[in-house]
């Protein structure tokens, strides 16, 4: 079911249209340097060719078809779990705890791969759950037990569970998103997921004003925040009838709301890294950080949008 | 002529994807990463991941020019690991109690680095309790004492012994941090040279702040 042999198709078309929107942000930047040779534009080089390579793997994976996007999906979980469990502090003993929570992300992909949903809502929240103690009493080390449990399982939820659910989208039925498929409902969720991270970014910088959270996150204003979520809302109503079978005021209304979780996310690790005394999760992608600081916003918008979607279309 | 294509196979179609993708690294200071030999690279020691860490930053092109230096003790134990480590990894076997009449341990180093390779050594002479600095030995400066204007480029290394820690088998994914300092040349004395090591390394250590120790 690849879309390369069908040009018209939405999916291809959005694709083209977002390759087409990088090509732009390269030119705007080298503008930008000629403009104001005084000034050093290098991060936001760096940023823009994080972004080709992130389109690339990630439209290429959606292009490709078949099994490409959740196999995607389970590396992306491997990296975010990976660099969550570099960045926390663990015991030495919490190493044969932490093999098996690594095991549960192949395995939690899988139940997707066999459409399962059964298992795919529990198996973390409920197996791993009970799991991870099991395996941290046997080690017979109970000082830091609470910490190990709690801090490994928060990880699994919020790195492998959550960002599951994006890809559980692949495996919906067709018949249910006429217009472009499952992959479209994929694109649609990630595009504005990241849509709205940049339009939160470019209204913060532009409008400034008061900070909505200077606890987590002191460059984040209500300029920011609103504009953002208004900005996502609109690009929700324009996008959703070429990807989704939503339309009008249900396509508004999840644009806000990807708008509003993306933020929740967003200040999530940010609360996080402050806990840990980081400012990047990683080095990945030049002029991102890390890739928790990337896939931030999608831990909490994707559980959002599969739940809406599985709501308003039963099936 | 198989084994240099051996070493370049495994080199580009195991230890570049493993350590880059599966372990994962976050580097600083690349740009005092040698780039010619003869150049001396000195690390910490954590794991024996901490070799291939350290071989997969490198350029395939340089490959020919990599020799770690390891205990004659361990990697000579049989002949499997001897054939290994010679062949493949192309290891110089070091004596960690030499005999009193034997030639001088350090030689076959010396020899390495006249003839322009680069030398991946561990001060810390093993790999000890895992993410703990040991007191550095002193057979990097002699090699520095011996050869004057070799440069030795201190590098940092921490999370491999979160990922394959001393006497563990279970390989559990963890990011290596590494910091390359600038690279240092003989100061003139042992104890002036040391020194210079370990503040390089202090400071390396400082760039990548340890998270605060897990309540135990």
């Amino acid at each position: 079911m690849s879309f390369i042999t069908e040009p018209s198709h939405p999916v291809v078309q959005v694709s083209a249209a977002i390759f087409l929107l990088l090509v732009l942000a390269g030119l705007t930047a080298k503008i930008l340097r000629r403009r104001h040779p005084e000034r050093d534009f290098r991060e936001l080089e760096y940023r823009i060719r994080s972004w080709w390579l992130i389109c690339a793997v990630f439209l290429g994976a959606i292009l490709a078809g078949g099994s490409a996007g959740l196999i995607l999906f389970t590396f992306i979980s491997y990296l975010a779990f990976k660099e969550y469990i570099s960045l926390i502090p663990t015991r030495r003993v919490d190493r044969r705890v932490l093999f098996w929570a690594y095991l549960a992300i192949p395995i939690q992909y899988t139940w997707i791969q066999l459409e399962w949903y059964g298992m795919f809502v529990i198996f973390i929240p409920v197996y791993m759950f009970l799991i991870i103690p099991i395996r941290l009493v046997s080690l017979q080390e109970t000082r830091g037990f609470l910490n190990a449990a709690g801090t490994i399982q928060w990880g699994l939820m919020i790195t492998v569970f959550c960002l599951s659910h994006a890809a559980w989208l692949f495996v919906l039925p067709p018949a249910l998103n006429p217009a472009a498929g499952p992959a479209g409902l994929v694109l649609f969720l990630v595009g504005l997921t990241e849509f709205n991270d940049i339009a939160q970014y470019l209204w913060g910088k532009s409008l400034g004003g008061p900070r909505i959270l200077p606890g987590v996150s002191p460059g984040k204003t209500w300029a920011g925040f609103l504009g953002g979520v208004l900005s996502t809302a609109f690009a929700a109503l324009l996008l959703a009838p070429f990807l989704t079978p939503l339309r009008g005021f249900t396509a508004f209304f999840i644009g806000a709301g990807i708008g509003f979780f993306g933020f929740l996310g967003d200040v999530t690790v940010s609360a996080l890294k402050r806990d840990l005394n980081i400012k990047d999760s990683g080095g990945l992608l030049p002029g991102h950080g890390g890739i928790l600081d990337r896939v931030d916003s999608l831990l909490f918008t994707a559980p959002l949008f599969l739940h809406f979607i599985r709501y308003y279309h039963p099936g | 002529m198989m084994l240099p294509l051996l070493r370049a196979i495994l080199f580009l179609g195991f230890v570049k994807p493993f350590v880059l993708l599966l372990l994962g690294v976050n580097a600083r200071g690349i740009e005092n990463m040698p780039r010619r030999g003869p150049a001396l690279l000195a690390a910490n020691h954590n794991s024996h991941l901490d070799t291939l860490v350290l071989l997969s930053l490198f350029p395939l092109r340089m490959l020919p020019l990599l020799r770690p230096v390891g205990a004659r003790d361990y990697f000579h134990r049989n002949r499997a690991s001897a054939w290994f480590s010679r062949n493949i990894l192309r290891l110089i076997p070091l004596d960690r109690k030499p005999s009193a009449d034997g030639p001088h341990p350090l030689s076959e180093c010396v020899e390495a680095l006249k003839n322009g390779e680069i030398l991946l050594i561990f001060p810390e002479g093993s790999r000890g309790e895992p993410e703990e600095m040991r007191p550095f030995k002193t057979g990097i400066a002699h090699l520095a004492e011996t050869l004057p204007e070799i440069p030795a480029h201190p590098v940092f290394l921490r999370g491999t012994g979160k990922a394959l820690p001393r006497g563990e088998a279970l390989f559990v994914p963890h990011i290596c941090d590494i910091a390359f300092g600038e690279p240092l040349t003989w100061t003139g004395d042992r104890q002036s040279y040391m020194q210079t090591l370990r503040e390089r390394f202090q400071a390396l250590a400082a760039l990548y702040p340890a998270p605060p120790p897990p309540e135990t």
